[in-house]
């Protein structure tokens, strides 16, 4: 995506949250268009993030839940897409467990796809979403030190950040201990670092990632004990960014894992509720933008 | 770890032979100690007169050098106390000359958490001897799969990890111990025997086949060596190969230093002194893991201790009682007790010619310390009072039955040595012998 592309959909989301905002919210702008939620993984904030986008845009909008496992057993993710495509939806929203399933998805449907989070790959409106939420706060993506903390290796979050923020202008670093590094982070255009004391140093933006305890008990991490002492966001720690530097966490948080409960419940330094706020009006913003007017493909 | 409190204030050392490899220092002199600390020392030290108020110690010509680092040791606590005790132990590491022990992990339970190294800390606190630190587990209950708290653990005083008398056979789990070590800048030692080839109870090749044993075949040991050298080369982890053997693995490791990978290994005094002939008519005590090897394999760890590729010498102490040595080869326990014998040993590579007194000293000392970061090992200004007081010269014969040790399985009996130590100090308190008082001027 584009750097006048990403401005395009924040500008036009901006509009959307004094939208969401009022009291009616109630547009047709999408009147009569289909929209199918296609989630192969349970989501509880992505999911219901588009619904209440596609409503809010008079859109109709269904929600299919498919077990991952299904699509591994049965039909194929190809026929799944080539029956719903049958269905003329205007727009598949996606979210798999396998990274390029989405994009595999898109090429056999002649809709609109929205790219919900595919595997360890990408989720580009979650991406759209921060950066709403720091330009709103901050006025600006351009020269900020963006820090991403915790497991980039399984992070889709991480991935588009990286690129959406690279694009923008903004300097990026992720902190991890060395077994959540992926190898080649750095030629994405990224500063590793191991050690959390240095890499928040000067930091702007502090992105934590949910650290996926269903892996810590694995040889990445010894400890959730370990993790938090070393890789857990505390005051300690944050003290080592800028004064004002801002806490984000795409959710769900680990709290006691990944970032200390009185950190993530700052008022004056976590975002993390405003995020979610960002997310309908970004959603908001890219349905409108890939159905509203113009049909296209996506992502 | 700390100065004992009964420690004389100040004690001079005189009429010795002042020994440092980390310095090069060799030459006839004396040392002052100072609450603990080696205040002074030098050629021309009490040239004018002795301190007032000092307590003095005549070596007698001997040789002082810093006490011996011995980096490999099971002294059985927790879990294992008919075997050894710390106390006990470290009774017997001082009678050699030791004045710290590095005790591995592998004991019952597992030393894989704090509390489990606060346990050996607590022990060799009450026995008042020899400095005893214990490696953490690298993976829980060195069961090799999941990594411990090497950062919890490293903060916690653990010097490095190691699963003990167990390698880590999951290359994953090896790759990702490695990486993430690497960020406490601490060290992995691996026992290098691949385990589903190493499943024999002697070395492989003709004496086994004579002998009806099943063998563990020494390329068992270069294979798991050069697997894990690849996965340093990947995450920059730094990796010490405990107890090699073979030419081929000290080649390999040769080879990886060439490189500037960060590498280091050691032997303990069997693998240079016997090989597999000493099994002879199924000897339980010449049954250790890894095997004792061929003569060729002899002669390249020889080589590999000149040339430095072998860092350090460490007892590979491993006592084992009467029940678990007496029975069939095949099932007898593997293990030698090697801290009484550590020095004398050592000492015969000088009496040998194969290498210099300072070079011997070096692998017992600096060598070990430096690997580990251990404050020891050498003598210094400031540096604590562990010292080593030794005969290198006189001739005598091991005999098992006098060992200090709880279990006496050593093969070394009636083997002719030369040396021993004469008192060891740890933080300027004489531990051994035990009774002995320095002088009252």
């Amino acid at each position: 995506m584009a750097g006048g592309e990403i401005v395009e959909i924040l500008d036009r989301a901006d509009g959307y949250v004094e939208t969401n905002r009022a009291a009616s919210k109630g547009s047709d702008l999408l009147a009569g268009r289909t929209v199918i939620n296609l989630f192969f993984e349970t989501s509880t904030r992505t999911r219901t993030s588009f619904e209440l986008a596609g409503k809010r845009l008079g859109a109709d909008v269904i929600n299919m839940e498919v077990a991952w496992s299904s699509i591994k057993k049965g039909e194929t993710l190809i026929d799944t897409a080539m029956t719903l495509n049958a269905m003329h939806p205007d727009a598949l929203v996606v979210r798999a467990p396998d990274s390029g399933a989405v994009k595999l998805l898109s090429e056999k449907v002649n809709c609109a796809v929205v790219n919900a989070g595919d595997g360890s790959h990408e989720h580009p409106t979650q991406a759209l979403l921060d950066a709403l939420t720091i330009r709103r706060r901050r006025g600006r993506l351009d020269g900020l030190r963006v820090a991403i903390c915790g497991d980039i290796a399984h992070s889709r979050v991480a991935r588009s950040n990286i690129h959406l923020l690279n694009t923008m202008g903004a300097e990026v670093r992720v902190i991890a201990p060395p077994t959540l590094l992926p190898s080649g982070i750095e030629k994405l255009g990224v500063t590793a670092f191991t050690d959390m004391r240095k890499g928040l140093e000067g930091c702007d933006i502090v992105m934590m990632l949910r650290l996926q305890i269903e892996r810590m008990q694995g040889s990445f991490v010894p400890s959730i004990r370990e993790y938090f002492h070393f890789y857990g966001l505390d005051y300690e720690k944050l003290a080592n960014a800028k004064p004002d530097a801002l806490i984000m966490h795409p959710g769900p948080m680990n709290r006691g894992v990944e970032i200390d409960s009185v950190v993530a419940d700052d008022i004056d330094r976590s975002l993390i509720r405003q995020q979610v706020e960002m997310g309908v009006a970004v959603r908001m913003a890219v349905l409108a933008k890939l159905t509203g007017e113009e049909r296209s493909e996506a992502q | 770890m700390k100065a004992a409190t009964n420690a004389p204030a100040r004690v001079a050392y005189t009429n010795a032979r002042l020994l440092d490899p980390a310095s090069g220092l060799d030459s006839p002199g004396g040392l002052l100690t100072e609450n603990g600390q080696i205040a002074d020392l030098g050629p021309p030290l009490f040239n004018e007169g002795l301190p007032e108020d000092a307590e003095v110690v005549d070596c007698g010509g001997a040789c002082l050098a810093p006490g011996l680092v011995d980096m490999r040791a099971q002294l059985g606590e927790p879990g294992f106390e008919h075997k050894e005790t710390i106390a006990s132990g470290g009774r017997v590491a001082a009678s050699g000359g030791i004045t710290s022990v590095v005790c591995l992990p592998n004991t019952e339970p597992v030393i894989d958490d704090v509390a489990g190294l606060e346990f050996v800390a607590r022990r060799a606190r009450e026995a008042k001897g020899v400095k005893v630190y214990a490696y953490g587990a690298l993976t829980r209950n060195c069961a090799g799969e999941q990594i411990t708290e090497i950062g919890l653990l490293s903060e916690a005083g653990a010097p490095g990890f190691t699963d003990g008398l167990k390698a880590v056979a999951n290359a994953q789990t090896m790759r990702r111990a490695l990486s993430y070590s690497s960020v406490f800048d601490t060290v992995l030692l691996q026992h290098p025997e691949e385990p589903a080839l190493a499943t024999g109870a002697m070395n492989g090749g003709e004496l086994a086949t004579r002998l009806g044993l099943p063998g563990s075949p020494a390329k068992a040991e270069v294979i798991l060596v050069e697997r894990d050298l690849r996965l340093v080369e990947m995450t920059g982890g730094r990796y010490h190969v405990s107890h090699i053997t073979t030419a081929e693995s000290i080649e390999a490791i040769r080879r990886a230093k060439t490189r500037g990978l960060p590498v280091t290994c050691d032997t303990a005094p069997h693998y240079f002194t016997l090989n597999e002939e000493a099994v002879g008519d199924y000897r339980t005590f010449a049954k250790v893991s890894p095997p004792l090897r061929s003569e060729a394999d002899r002669l390249a760890v020889l080589e590999g201790l000149a040339d430095g590729t072998i860092d350090a010498i460490a007892s590979d102490h491993d006592p084992q009682d009467q029940d678990s040595k007496r029975l069939p080869f095949a099932a007898a326990a593997p293990g030698i007790a090697g801290l009484e014998t550590l020095l004398p040993l050592s000492l015969a590579l000088v009496h040998k010619g194969r290498m210099g007194l300072l070079e011997v000293l070096r692998k017992l000392t600096e060598g070990p310390a430096r690997i580990l970061r251990l404050e020891a090992g050498r003598l210094m200004k400031g540096a604590a009072a562990d010292l080593l007081v030794f005969d290198p010269d006189t001739p005598w014969t091991v005999d098992p039955d006098a060992f200090l040790a709880k279990c006496k399985n050593s093969p070394f009996e009636d083997h002719p040595v030369k040396g021993r130590a004469l008192r060891t100090v740890v933080d300027g308190r004489t531990i051994f012998p035990a009774s002995q008082e320095p002088s009252r001027r």
